[in-house]
């Protein structure tokens, strides 16, 4: 198909459309750029909802059951579900769909003309996502769905990626799977903006919600003794952004019963007040320009390097640092300055 | 990048077997595909939107219940309902499938049926070499 049939396929409605412009941009196909270009202002609407939490705690089962939720709500559901690809072979199972309608097949979840469900591979990247999930999530949302679920791989313990494209973060735990010094451990549990104890039908719920709403708490004194250092300046900058980020907004603790439907409205509506919260408080321009400005920045260091590439002699340049002959800074500002001084000319 | 390719592997109506399936799909993965598997159960529509909206490259249907001459074209029909286009994909059948329906099989649009103990290779092979051939048909 070309790039102006998909465009207008997509942003008339034609799911066909969508699902070949999502294999388009995976792939990184040349068309992709201007695919992006063209469907970028039609994007922004979409309420981008991220779940994470480690293998097995139940992640697909809940976006299933959320998507119903979500759906009996009125609002049109789109998904994208990240397994893991091999490292090794490249290959990868894809095995979050299936839980979609939880084999129910009187639920037509499979299809749905509001719902639509993309499976990716995370093909060997670390993080949780798979490199282009970001501008898959574009697609939907141009598509015009309401909710975006994104499913992270099943993460361990640093895979926080899904803030990098999420509105609101979702971090799904189980019992039994560690006491609290694994709850106030860096990374996965810093991030959520809700927090879901799944399967809480099983002993040890109540301790996991416990050691989460304490984890909690002591975020905040975090902030207040930060804030009264005589170098609280310095401290937020060390603390990053993870502070600021969730300002003013308590996370809630949510206890699922996800195969049985338990608790499901009332984790639909927390997310949907995290959503009306940022909105009202403006926290969500924040958060969406700070994305921005890495996407940019990220967009801008491909180019330039392409440029380096095409423009200078950057092999003999290595080689002259391999021989000791130069240093790396130096050589750098060399390859800056030529690559600008062929602007001027070209 | 090259592009992957992607395979649904599906279990279609009432038929519980799904070791095969399951076998099948773990060594595609090995074999370097990124395979979608739909569980058991479905219903050829709901095959065939999988297939549509994950744009995939190859459906493989796998059945044990004696009803692939009832489902099959079904699941092909749907996906062209869809929008999608079954002269751009491989349609394959996998299970106990007697001789003569395997022709009628091929009839209705299938491009290979694979019965049990055919060797997995074979299978991984058939894709490889055929997909790019029936594109290239298809374009011409």
């Amino acid at each position: 198909m070309k790039v102006e049939e998909l465009v207008e396929g997509l942003l008339s409605g034609n799911r066909r459309a969508l699902a070949r412009a999502i294999t388009y941009v995976e792939n990184d196909y040349p068309e992709s750029k201007e695919i992006m270009k063209r469907i970028f202002t039609k994007t922004g609407k979409a309420h981008i909802v991220g779940l994470t939490g480690f293998p097995g705690v139940g992640k697909s089962t809940l976006v299933s059951k959320l998507t119903e939720e979500f759906r009996k709500r009125g609002k049109k559901v789109g998904i994208v579900a990240i397994d893991p690809g091999s490292p090794f072979t490249g290959g990868a199972l894809l095995g979050d769909r299936l839980r979609l309608d939880g084999m129910d097949s009187r639920k037509p979840l499979w299809t749905d003309p509001g719902i639509f469900f993309r499976s990716m591979s995370s093909r060997g990247r670390a993080g949780g996502l798979a490199a282009k999930t970001g501008d898959v999530v574009r697609l939907l949302d141009a598509f015009g769905f309401d909710v975006i679920l994104v499913e992270t791989v099943g993460a361990g313990q640093s895979e926080v990626d899904i803030i990098e494209v999420a509105d609101t973060s979702v971090v799904v735990m189980m019992p039994e799977t560690g006491d609290e010094i694994q709850i106030n451990k860096a990374g996965i549990l810093e991030i959520g903006d809700i927090y879901v104890v799944n399967k809480a039908d099983l002993g040890g719920a109540e301790k996991v919600e416990r050691w989460l709403k304490y984890m909690l708490s002591l975020d905040e004194e975090s902030v207040q003794m930060l804030s009264q250092m005589t170098h609280a300046d310095e401290a937020r900058v060390a603390s990053g952004e993870f502070f600021e980020r969730r300002k003013g907004w308590n996370p809630p603790v949510v206890k699922t019963v996800a195969d049985k439907g338990e608790g499901i409205a009332e984790l639909a509506d927390a997310i949907e007040e995290h959503f009306k919260y940022m909105k009202e408080t403006g926290l969500i321009e924040k958060r969406r320009r700070e994305r921005m400005k890495r996407e940019l920045f990220e967009i801008v260091t491909d180019d330039i390097i392409k440029l380096v590439k095409e423009k200078t002699n950057y092999r003999d340049v290595i080689e002259k640092l391999v021989r000791n002959e130069i240093d790396p800074y130096t050589a750098a500002e060399r390859i800056v300055e030529e690559v600008l001084k062929s602007g001027e000319k070209g | 990048m090259e592009k992957k390719i992607r395979v649904l592997v599906a279990k279609v109506g009432l038929d519980g077997h799904d070791r095969g399936a399951k076998v099948l799909a773990r060594f595609l993965r090995d074999s370097g595909f990124e395979v979608i598997y739909t569980g058991l159960h479905r219903t050829p529509q709901e095959v065939a939107m999988a297939a549509v909206d994950e744009d995939v490259d190859v459906v493989g249907i796998s059945l044990h219940s004696g009803a692939h001459l009832a489902l099959v074209p079904k699941v092909i029909n749907y996906i062209r309902e869809y929008g999608g286009n079954p002269d751009e994909m491989l349609v394959l059948v996998g299970g106990v499938i007697p001789t003569d329906d395997i022709v009628e099989l091929k009839k209705m649009g299938v491009d290979e049926v694979f019965i049990p103990g055919t060797p997995i290779s074979e299978i991984v092979e058939f894709i490889k070499i055929k997909l790019p051939e029936k594109r290239k048909k298809n374009e011409s």
